[in-house]
């Protein structure tokens, strides 16, 4: 790493995460304006992205390559008033909160009192939202059945694809015009709504051509003044890149990191989408500059390093917006998860893996900061060396690249009805999600809390927690004969559950298509432009709506103990286990034992429990996928917690499982933290049994101790583990390679640990900022597998 | 076929190639001082041991679960204990469903067996982890209890019948870790091929905890590991003389 590098990097990670009014205040300058008025809503949208880039500070950092801030500086961070309006007490709790927090001073409680709050409040989509959804939907969610991801943060879940590597505002411009031109005015009713969103896009591509500009003037400005001739003439060569950058493609290394830095700025100033935004398959976009620049001599290996590096420090500029309340608690970290692809297969099904790939390792290797997170994706068509110099890089005990099955991706993408070669160039986003990358808005709705589902049906519908009957009467659990009425009762009530999150799911998407339309994302995501249709409204190629499932390992042995314990031994009777239960098992100790110890766990590769957790995947599948949602899209389901799985656990009682009241559930597929004891191979057995390719993501983490990654032989069979798995159509797994010694001192003493990372679930973070229940879980796991 | 185990390992990283599951037969007719697993020594729950008598078509399920991970790395079943040649009815059930499944099947044992035995495993044996402890018959006998003789010859017969063999050393300080010892192994094992393969094994004490648990006595208890410069001696001993050389198993 040079010296320029080192002290970006260093500026980043000391950056402090504060809030920023800049922004707040821009759009309610607009909005309050006489521009505003009269307009159609996608085009006040525009407007107001338009205001908000001529009139916001263009921040350089030294010595930076890539340029451009989402806030004034790096980790100011804007807020979205018009999504979710932050009271006072809300930036008082955000700035005091130990963890994630954001410095809210004075002068921002100021302005957010006199000028944010007085206008945005009660117009907000958060408050347009919870005012149309139904009673049932605020139980449940208040319950802690599900979560909801589009209350404090839009619609996002996308990544740019390659075409818009070959396009500028310019193309696009003219792209808009072809399909204003092509409008039916007499015979299609919608033409009307047609032009105002087009105009709206128009718009917002003038509008980042001209931040652009400004980036340029100021830039030549500094090379004026500066005295370093080197410095001066990388200046000139970075305001010409921006006189060009994004309003026509990119010509050079340089200029397509440049113009994608510009897209994805762009993107998160019009509105704060879920996971940021995403280059993707970056390896694969760049080879052609990179290639280009090699055989020109404009480019070496080094200067390519350096641009990328620099473009690394800019993700981790920009930390996740400020979350609250659920939302906080199911999303803990300051990660936006931007996750770069490497590897794969081209678009004609070819190895993709290339020079490239192997310089983006590097770069993740050297740089070891949080954003952006990184992954390889592993074909059966790419080398095992490819896999060997990521575990490298894993072993070191960074959690990252977490490692991908493509042929099971593909396999996803295309049974969702997604052609071919739309599916290859398609990969993982956010922590685990499948996506068609350039074509397809497929959102995260919201987490669903299986296992809470479960002790709702334990309860003939009733919540014990907030005691209100949110389910169904499905019959009181010790009158059932067999474990089948059990079971059929519980997918009576997923099957309810599934269809409340789904109708809100249809209203919440149509708030956003009414009231939120992103016109600027739009462009860049295929075919908005050509239907003339915005993003929030179902304009993409492919529109898909996620629920995701939460805790099937304590799921499955919850319902594996039952069946064990009271129907196929009868150790116990249905209704002394509920009692066990509604005591957290204070007084059944011996049962609880019994429960822990001597019942058949899943991630054993065991039959009895791992049949159970192909039911429960089962159940869950066919109450959601292929039930209509918003945006034309298609309901699916996938399986991972994010932080979710901490937070369900709070707000459910004991478990059959041996779990007790309030602690964390399982995390994504993996087995309940220590139930699975013979060995990794059987962990992986057992989480290929339900069937991956039915979903649009799995989460597997697998924790080792630096012993399995010591030598050549240790990492070619953690290579064979890998490939094996995926031979199962396994998604994803995710190695963490730390002692548990080093975690306990990392908990004891914070200060000294600022910088380890760990992995969490589908993504990294910084051990010390992870709440003290994950903590714990990511310890207790660690130690289990030492050896 | 009933037999006794006592432990079925899934990715057991130190028994041969790749990704293996070990299965830990029961029983052993040597008294190492030094062994390591002497549960395997002790019968039927006996003295908190974990022996338990289970049915060769369990066991053949159990070893087929990771098929899969065999085949991506060259892995397989490996047979241990014990002295897994102690039940070798048992034994050839269970090999002849592996190579049925086309499984590789390693066999770690002590040689301390009827010929009659090597013959009837010989052709479901893919690689023998093939133990020599001590040359000198009278020091095998003070140290394990049993004869060497019949170790040896075995041990012959498996070369002369081209039979895939890894030499097991288990390096105990002060009982086999004399020069003389080892070259003693060194000439008697170039005699028998051109081509030896040996894993060092260093002493470990990871099997102290198991002999007070099992109420047993040993009398290696105070017994300290190798330090890294003698397993470098020894190991360059050995590599001056033409063997491939691994460490630990």
């Amino acid at each position: 790493m040079n010296e320029r590098i080192k002290k970006l990097r260093e500026q980043s990670l000391n950056a402090v995460n504060k809030i920023s009014v800049e922004r707040a205040v821009l759009l309610t300058e607009f909005y309050g304006s006489v521009e505003a008025r009269g307009k159609s809503i996608p085009v006040q949208r525009a407007l107001s992205f338009k205001y908000i880039l001529e009139n916001k500070d263009i921040p350089m950092n030294d010595g930076e390559l890539i340029v451009g801030e989402r806030g004034p500086e790096p980790k100011a961070t804007s807020t979205y008033p018009e999504v979710c309006v932050h009271n006072i007490n809300d930036l008082e709790m955000i700035d005091e909160r130990e963890k994630v927090s954001f410095k809210a001073d004075e002068k921002v409680k100021k302005i957010y009192e006199e000028q944010i709050i007085p206008y945005w409040e009660n117009r907000s989509i958060r408050d347009i939202m919870f005012s149309r959804l139904p009673r049932e939907w605020k139980d449940s969610y208040n319950a802690g059945v599900f979560t909801e991801f589009l209350e404090q943060r839009s619609p996002g879940h996308t990544v740019l694809g390659e075409k818009m590597f070959g396009k500028g505002m310019e193309d696009l411009i003219a792209e808009i015009d072809d399909s204003v031109s092509k409008l039916d005015l007499i015979n299609d009713p919608d033409s009307p709504a047609k032009i105002e969103e087009l105009n709206a896009m128009r718009i917002s591509a003038e509008a980042i051509v001209l931040y652009a500009k400004r980036y340029a003037e100021k830039l030549e400005e500094m090379s004026f003044s500066e005295k370093d001739p080197m410095r001066r003439s990388e200046l000139n060569k970075m305001a010409e890149i921006c006189r060009k950058v994004p309003a026509v493609k990119p010509g050079t290394f340089h200029e397509a990191l440049q113009h994608y830095w510009f897209l994805h700025v762009g993107v998160i100033t019009e509105l704060n989408p879920w996971d940021s935004f995403n280059p993707g398959r970056l390896d694969q976009h760049l080879i052609g500059f990179f290639n280009e620049g090699i055989d020109n001599g404009s480019l070496t290996k080094e200067s390519a390093k350096e641009l990328l590096s620099s473009f690394w420090v800019k993700f981790n500029n920009h930390p996740a917006p400020p979350k609250m309340g659920v939302t906080a608690r199911e999303s803990n970290t300051y990660t936006d998860f931007t996750l770069i692809n490497v590897g794969g297969v081209k678009p004609d099904g070819s190895d993709a893996v290339n020079e490239l790939s192997y310089l983006i390792l590097e770069v993740i290797e050297e740089m070891r900061i949080l954003q952006p997170s990184s992954m390889i994706q592993v074909s059966k068509k790419n080398p095992d060396s490819f896999i060997k110099r990521a575990l490298k890089i894993i072993s070191t005990g960074f959690g990252q690249p977490s490692i991908f099955n493509t042929d099971a991706i593909i396999q996803e993408l295309t049974s969702q009805g997604k052609n071919i070669t739309d599916a290859r160039a398609g990969g993982a986003s956010g922590c685990v999600e499948s996506g068609a990358f350039g074509t397809e808005s497929y959102i995260l709705s919201g987490y669903f809390n299986l296992a809470k589902i479960f002790e709702i049906t334990l309860n003939n519908g009733f919540d014990p927690r907030t005691k209100k009957k949110i389910g169904l009467g499905t019959g009181m659990p010790g009158k059932f004969s067999s474990f089948d009425e059990l079971l059929d009762a519980f997918r009576e009530q997923v099957e309810h559950f599934a269809g409340i999150k789904i109708r809100g799911n249809n209203i919440i998407g149509d708030v956003y298509s009414g009231n939120m339309p992103a016109p600027f994302l739009s462009l860049l995501i295929e075919d908005c432009i050509k239907n003339g249709v915005d993003y929030n409204s179902g304009g993409a190629r492919y529109s898909t709506t996620y629920i995701q499932g939460v805790g099937l390992g304590s799921l499955t042995d919850s319902l594996a103990s039952v069946k064990y314990n009271v129907f196929d031994n009868k150790h116990i009777t249905m209704n002394e286990l509920l009692n066990a239960l509604d005591k957290n098992f204070d007084g059944y100790d011996d049962i609880r034992k019994n429960f822990i110890e001597e019942t058949p766990k899943y991630g054993n590769d065991e039959d009895y429990p791992d049949e159970l957790a192909v039911e429960v995947f089962n159940i869950f599948h066919d109450s959601v996928d292929g039930r209509n949602g918003p945006r034309k899209s298609v309901h699916r389901i996938n399986m991972l917690p994010t932080t979710s799985h901490v937070y369900f656990g709070s707000v459910i009682g004991a478990l059959p499982d041996g779990r007790k009241k309030g602690e964390p559930l399982s995390e994504g597929i993996s087995p309940v933290q220590s139930a699975d004891r013979n060995g990794p191979s059987a962990v992986l057995k057992s989480a290929s049994k339900i069937d991956h390719l039915r979903t649009g993501g799995t989460l597997l983490n697998q924790k080792f101790t630096p012993s399995f990654f010591k030598d050549e032989t240790s990492l070619n069979r953690i290579i064979s583990l890998i490939r094996g798995y995926f031979r199962l159509d396994g998604h994803h797994i995710q190695f963490n390679v730390v002692d548990a010694s080093t975690l306990k001192d990392a908990k004891k003493e914070p200060e000294k640990y600022r910088d380890l990372i760990v992995r969490v679930a589908g993504y990294s973070d910084y051990f010390v900022d992870l709440v003290e229940e994950l903590q714990d879980e990511i310890i207790k796991r660690t130690e289990h597998e030492a050896i | 076929m009933d037999g006794n185990i006592f432990d079925i390992k899934r990715f057991a990283l130190h028994d041969g190639p790749g990704i293996r599951t070990t299965l830990f037969m029961t029983g052993c007719p040597l008294d190492c001082l030094w062994c390591h697993n002497p549960e395997s020594r002790v019968h039927f729950k006996e003295n908190g041991g974990k022996s338990r008598k289970v049915d060769s078509t369990y066991v053949i399920e159990e070893l087929k679960k990771d098929l899969v991970f065999f085949e991506e790395s060259g892995g397989g079943v490996t047979f241990s204990g014990g002295e897994p040649l102690h039940q070798p009815e048992f034994l050839v059930a269970i090999l002849k469903e592996m190579k049925n499944n086309m499984i590789h099947t390693a066999l770690d044992t002590t040689g301390f067996v009827d010929r009659s035995v090597i013959n009837d495993v010989f052709p479901y044996t893919d690689l023998f982890l093939y133990d020599l402890k001590v040359m000198d018959p009278e020091k095998h006998k003070k140290f394990t209890g049993v004869d060497n003789k019949q170790i040896l010859d075995n041990l012959k017969f498996i070369f002369d019948n081209n039979g895939v063999v890894r030499i097991r050393f288990p390096l105990i300080p002060g009982y086999n870790d004399d020069k003389e010892n080892i070259s003693d192994m060194i000439n008697f094992l170039k005699d028998l091929t051109n081509s030896p393969i040996i894993d060092l094994l260093p002493y470990h004490r990871l099997g102290i905890s198991k002999y007070k648990k099992l109420n047993i006595d040993s009398s290696t208890e105070f017994l300290s590991p190798s330090s890294d410069d003698r397993i470098q001696e020894v190991e360059e001993m050995l590599k001056i003389n033409g063997f491939k050389v691994g460490i630990g198993g």
